[in-house]
């Protein structure tokens, strides 16, 4: 388990140099989407047109803050369940989609697709929305601003901390840690 | 006979919104310090804290500690000699959800149909669970509850014959597959008992126990013991990365039941537990 710094756009070389339960502290810009933007997003790629932004080198995050206060960049703002964007994310890791940043688990055809196009299954932790909207710097919509708070939105971030789940060489955390501890 | 204006419950509701969803409950803090010093896995560890620091912060900006500030449930327990009086009850309510959570800056979760799903924007309506008791009084539970742990709930009518081991395996085995999703360390509600629809309530209002405290009946609470130290042999650990504390806590809660039955409900609470009462 190493504390590694990474920082956008993410390269192959990045990607190879991290292994499952790796803690990673990111820094550059990091895009928002959830369920909705992923199928716009699907529908375009099946249709062969032209997303409304570039993927390659990428990290998507699946999130959907609360409501900024005033003086605040953004409000609370930690990760929602992945599993929901199963079914599209092969089709964007095959666009260059380097990581994304959710939590839970991801089923078997995105892990695969992972060691395939070479990328990262990201956890960041699940309820600590408040100290996650510290690391985020600015935010502004990118598209399908019509979704509210589904939109797409580029977050610049520093130093925000995740955890390696599934790595490009087909290591599964949530698999291994079980393992590792349990007494059953 | 007592007269209470439902302003008052208005006012009050928009307050425990916030209340809830700034402040993580003294039980749960010391619960979640407590599982720090016991757990081995660096990485809960790592996690233990970062919850840990997420709640002070919250506090003390008066920020919601989950960017899922939740379903407004709402328990009233209404004394039969209170006269409420200047409107709806339901609506009074409902008003007070829409302004704590607007003037609170919470996350609208709420879509209006559960298949068109368009959000209703302000977060209601609620779900309210009514008890008349005696009494002249209005106690109010307000328990905001996150979208990832419900999900990960079920209800099951098992059989009379599978007994305390039967209950105790299901109740463990679907922890083990929620895993990850619910934002463990969670807090695991259990109902027993009843019907169909009590007894998914039962394991609902397990939740709004205090951390820590057992249930009153000895037999049960051996048998919350029984299934928490289970539950942490499972080694799904801190957000399922690998260790002891999966679970902060397991509540039973029981009720009479047909000769015919045996329901159980697993309702899953994250270690974002959020609940706050008042007594009017
Ligand atoms: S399960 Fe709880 S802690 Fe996790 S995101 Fe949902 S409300 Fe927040």
């Amino acid at each position: 388990m190493a504390a590694i710094k990474l920082t956008t756009p993410l390269t192959d070389e990045d990607i190879m140099g991290l292994k499952a339960g790796d803690s990673v502290f990111i820094s550059g810009e990091i895009y928002t989407a959830r369920d909705a933007a992923h199928k716009k997003l699907y529908e375009l790629i099946e249709k062969n047109q032209q997303l409304p932004l570039d993927l390659q080198g990428k990290i998507f995050y699946y999130v959907g803050p609360a409501p900024a206060k005033p003086g605040q960049v953004v409000g609370s703002a930690g990760p929602t369940t992945s599993g929901r964007m199963d079914a599209y994310t092969p089709a964007m890791l095959a666009q260059g989609l380097k990581a994304c940043i959710g939590k839970g688990s991801r089923d078997e055809a995105t892990k695969k697709a992972l060691q395939e196009y070479k990328a990262v299954y990201l956890a960041a932790t699940g309820g600590a929305g408040a100290l996650l909207a510290k690391k985020i710097k600015s935010i502004e919509p990118v598209a399908y601003e019509e979704l509210g708070p589904e939109a797409i939105q580029r977050m610049v971030v520093e130093d925000f901390p995740a955890t390696v789940i599934n790595d490009a060489y087909g290591n599964d955390l949530y698999e291994e840690g079980r393992k590792k501890y349990s007494r059953k | 006979m007592r007269e209470l204006d439902v302003t008052v419950v208005t006012d009050a509701i928009a307050e425990m919104c916030k209340e809830s969803n700034y402040f993580l409950g003294q039980d749960v803090v010391d619960a979640l310090k407590n599982a720090l010093e016991k757990e081995v896995s660096p990485a809960g560890k790592e996690v233990l804290r970062q919850l840990l620091e997420n709640a002070r912060i919250a506090r003390e900006e008066e920020v919601p500690m989950c960017q899922d500030t939740g379903f407004a449930v709402v328990f009233l327990e209404i004394g039969q000699d209170l006269h409420l009086s200047g409107g709806d009850l339901t609506e009074a309510v409902n008003e007070g959800v829409r302004r704590g959570y607007t003037e609170g800056y919470l996350r609208k979760s709420i879509v209006k149909d559960p298949l068109d799903r368009v959000n209703t924007k302000d977060n209601t309506p609620v779900v309210i669970h009514t008890e008349i008791v005696p009494g002249d009084k209005l106690k109010i539970v307000l328990a905001p509850k996150g979208g990832g742990s419900e999900n990960m709930s079920i209800v099951r009518m098992l059989k009379p014959a599978d007994g305390y081991q039967g209950i105790v395996d299901f109740v463990v085995d679907h922890v083990e597959k929620a895993g990850p999703n619910p934002c463990p360390p969670i807090v695991v509600g259990v109902g027993i008992g009843g019907t169909f629809e009590k007894v998914a309530l039962l394991a609902k209002k397990a939740l709004l126990r205090r951390l820590g405290q057992p249930n009153a009946n000895p037999y049960y609470a051996k048998m919350e013991e029984a299934i928490l130290s289970r539950i942490n042999e499972l080694g799904i650990g801190p957000q399922g990365f690998g260790g002891r504390m999966t679970a902060l806590a397991v509540h039973i809660e029981t009720y009479p039941t047909h000769i015919a039955s045996l329901p159980v409900a697993v309702n899953i609470n994250c270690h974002a537990s959020r609940h706050v009462e008042r007594i009017l």
